[in-house]
């Protein structure tokens, strides 16, 4: 394919899909080795909720305000989930349940009752995201890449991915040691004097910035999967923390770029004529790096159990 | 209207609807129970999502064999049979690689939901238009729902209950004590394998109502509530199922008067609402209930403490506790006891010296285990055997010179 082609139409989707796909697998690794994937989960839900409330209080679809909801809801989860977990003396998976659908059902509800058909803004758009057309007009090939003109013509989403992959890498390189510790061993973080409780809400609103800026570009169902598929196939591939996150932003690239390919060329190569949901694709390849990392990765086993 | 359509009276098909949406909340509440009972509520989140695909491909099959895409009973079939996939899927990977559950539920949740997405998309380029009744699997409509589906709905909600009346033994069983359950011959995996399939079974059949993304919320939110009720499993079956039935009645009646509102996310809310009203004001394990509780037992704190400080001379600073003492008469504003408070505090430290005595006597070993500070002796203790420690104690000496 040529550059004039692949250059305005497929190299922004595919960038913005590649990096949104690296800043939820960062974060995600620690979820996963925290037994806190479902966080992601719910965070992914709720996102949702915050949308349409900061739209319905400033009326525009604007990224700040919506950024600001979706943070706000996210936060507003991790209280709810701590709040039901303590008062009611429930257990965190039912208190995760309970608080994720209330809200999601709210956010529908606020959605349907609104009037949002002027605006881009409906639940399929939230689940699917809209990754496909987020193309680059102004190229006209490779060498709209050195032409600023151009360049201020990239779309805004691209710019929003980059910010919080960069509030993504920047918290965990800062953090690093004290999440590292914090994982592996949390009384012994307590008593090196690393506040646990706020770097694990420090950890999920990272994670929640990460599937703000994601959710915006490319919906929901893939910030859910890179949260998830890509480090916990990472965690089956090695037994360094190092490695299993170097694997993981690997296995997100690939699952991003295949999966981008797949929905965009797949059905073609197939003789069909239309493309699937590029979102949707992602979230497969992931899956299917999963399962294929499950069944023959060399660290799959629990560690002492017999290797059958 | 809102009334109408509670009292079912708004029309064959809405009314049918209701009975169905609400058996199956009915269904969904006694099933959830066993699944929390067993700490495994978010496993029915995976089941929901992989259904999906399963609707997707059911879609495509039925097409292609030149029958109805929309026929309700094959659709669900296929969701049955995906959502049973991605359990197994679940399960697979918890067992045999070193994911835990939470990662495994993520993983199959997205991927599948990710997978039928892709089916979706390519339904929508394949039938023109015929595909539109798919998307309301997503968040549940009952509108325009056909007799027929209806039916289905309401006889697969029914059969679930059935099931789960015929099961509820060994499943009680199961979700306290797996160990005792095996030893009285329950085959425990496969008990487990029939809690799931009913979850799977109440998942599949509120699609069509609920949706896949909320239907978690029907088999979460209502045992969640009943826990707050009862501390006995049979009670907290029925509490779930009447919570779980009459927030699909509410929310599937609501939907009935105004179409545009989606039946699951009214129904989540209703359900939610339960909730919270249970989280504030059930007795016993209520917020409302702990806080009193808690008052109460600052007040005796306070009280006892403030009366053995009376009774041995010493100055009250503390203002909660003078304040106390002042509203039961006891004392006056500065601190100084009455008459009535003098008698109640010599009371106090002599019951405070027969505690001495009790807890420092190995015959009343088992008295004294229940000594807090705050018990009563007359409580523990016979009139007799504290007649006796108070002859030990002996009565009020003169001071010899």
């Amino acid at each position: 394919m040529s550059g004039e082609e692949f250059v305005p139409l497929s190299l922004t989707p595919m960038l913005i899909g590649v990096l949104a796909a690296v800043a939820c697998a960062l974060p995600g690794n620690f979820l996963v080795l925290r037994k806190q994937a479902l966080i992601g989960d719910a965070i992914s839900h709720v996102v949702l909720p915050g949308i349409v409330v900061a739209f319905l209080i400033t009326g525009v679809v604007a990224a700040a305000p919506m950024m600001l909801g979706a943070a706000g809801a996210a936060l507003v989860s991790v209280v709810m989930i701590e709040a039901i977990r303590r008062l009611g003396n429930i257990e965190p998976g039912a208190a995760m349940g309970l608080t994720f659908t209330t809200l999601f059902a709210a956010g529908v509800l606020l959605l349907e009752q609104s009037d949002t058909s002027s605006v881009h803004l409906d639940v399929e758009h939230a689940l699917y995201g809209n990754l496909e057309s987020l193309i680059w007009l102004d190229a006209v090939g490779w060498s709209s890449l050195l032409d600023p003109l151009a360049l201020a013509g990239l779309p805004p989403e691209l710019g929003r991915v980059v910010i919080a992959l960069i509030g993504v890498i920047g918290f965990l390189s800062l953090f690093w040691r004290p999440l590292v510790v914090s994982t592996f061993d949390e009384s012994f973080a307590q008593a090196v004097g690393i506040a646990t409780n706020r770097l694990g809400v420090a950890l999920v609103m990272v994670a929640a910035l990460a599937a703000v800026a994601a959710f915006d570009a490319v919906g929901s169902i893939i910030v859910i999967a890179m949260f998830i598929c890509p480090p916990a196939a990472a965690r089956l591939m090695t037994n360094r923390l190092e490695h299993q996150v170097a694997w993981s932003v690997v296995f997100a690239v690939l699952s991003a770029v295949l999966g981008y390919v797949f929905a965009g060329y797949g059905p073609l190569w197939l003789g069909f004529d239309n493309a699937v949901s590029a979102a949707g694709m992602i979230a497969t390849v992931s899956g299917l790096i999963l399962a294929l990392a499950a069944c023959f990765a060399p660290h799959r086993h629990r560690s002492g159990a017999p290797a059958v | 209207m809102f009334w109408t359509a509670l009292t079912l009276q708004l029309g064959y098909n809405a009314t049918l609807v209701t009975i169905g949406a609400t058996l199956l909340g009915i269904a969904a509440g006694v099933t959830g129970t066993f699944l929390y009972l067993r700490k495994r509520a978010l496993v029915s989140d995976a089941i929901s999502h992989a259904t999906l695909p399963g609707v997707g491909i059911a879609f495509m099959l039925m097409v292609m064999l030149g029958g109805d895409g929309r026929a309700l009973p094959g659709l669900l079939l296929g969701a049955a049979v995906s959502s049973w996939i991605g359990l197994l899927c679940v399960s697979w990977l918890t067992r045999f690689t070193r994911l835990s559950e939470d990662a495994a539920i993520g993983a199959v949740l997205s991927v599948f939901f990710g997978f039928g997405i892709v089916l979706l998309t390519v339904i929508q380029t394949m039938g023109a238009g015929r595909a539109a009744g798919l998307e309301g699997f997503l968040l549940g409509s009952t509108a325009g729902m056909l007799f027929n589906d209806a039916l289905v709905i309401a006889g697969g909600g029914a059969l679930t209950l059935l099931a789960v009346l015929i099961l509820r033994r060994p499943m009680t069983l199961l979700a306290f004590d797996p160990e005792y359950a095996a030893s009285r011959g329950v085959n425990v995996g496969r008990m487990d394998l029939a809690i799931m399939a009913l979850a799977l079974a109440v998942t599949v059949i509120g699609l069509k109502v609920v949706g896949l993304i909320l239907i978690v919320a029907m088999l979460i939110i209502p045992p969640v509530t009943a826990r707050f009720w009862t501390e006995r499993t049979d009670h907290m079956v029925l509490i779930s199922g009447l919570c779980g039935g009459l927030a699909a009645w509410v929310g599937a009646s609501l939907s009935a008067v105004a179409p545009a509102m989606p039946t699951g996310p009214i129904i989540v809310l209703s359900s939610f609402g339960l909730f919270i009203l249970s989280l504030l004001l059930a007795p016993n394990r209520g917020v409302l209930a702990v806080y009193l509780r808690h008052v109460r037992f600052q007040r005796r704190v306070h009280m006892r403490q403030g009366l053995l400080a009376l009774a041995q001379g010493q100055p009250i600073y503390e203002a909660f506790t003078v304040r106390l003492l002042k509203r039961a008469g006891l004392a006056h504003a500065d601190g100084v006891p009455t008459d009535d408070g003098r008698a109640r505090a010599a009371k106090a430290l002599r019951d405070e010296k027969r505690w001495e005595l009790v807890r420092a006597d190995q015959a009343f070993e088992s008295a004294a285990a229940l000594y807090d500070g705050l018990r009563d002796i007359e409580t523990v203790l016979t009139g007799d055997q504290i007649s006796e420690i108070d002859q030990r104690i002996g009565g009020p000496q003169g001071v010899t010179s």
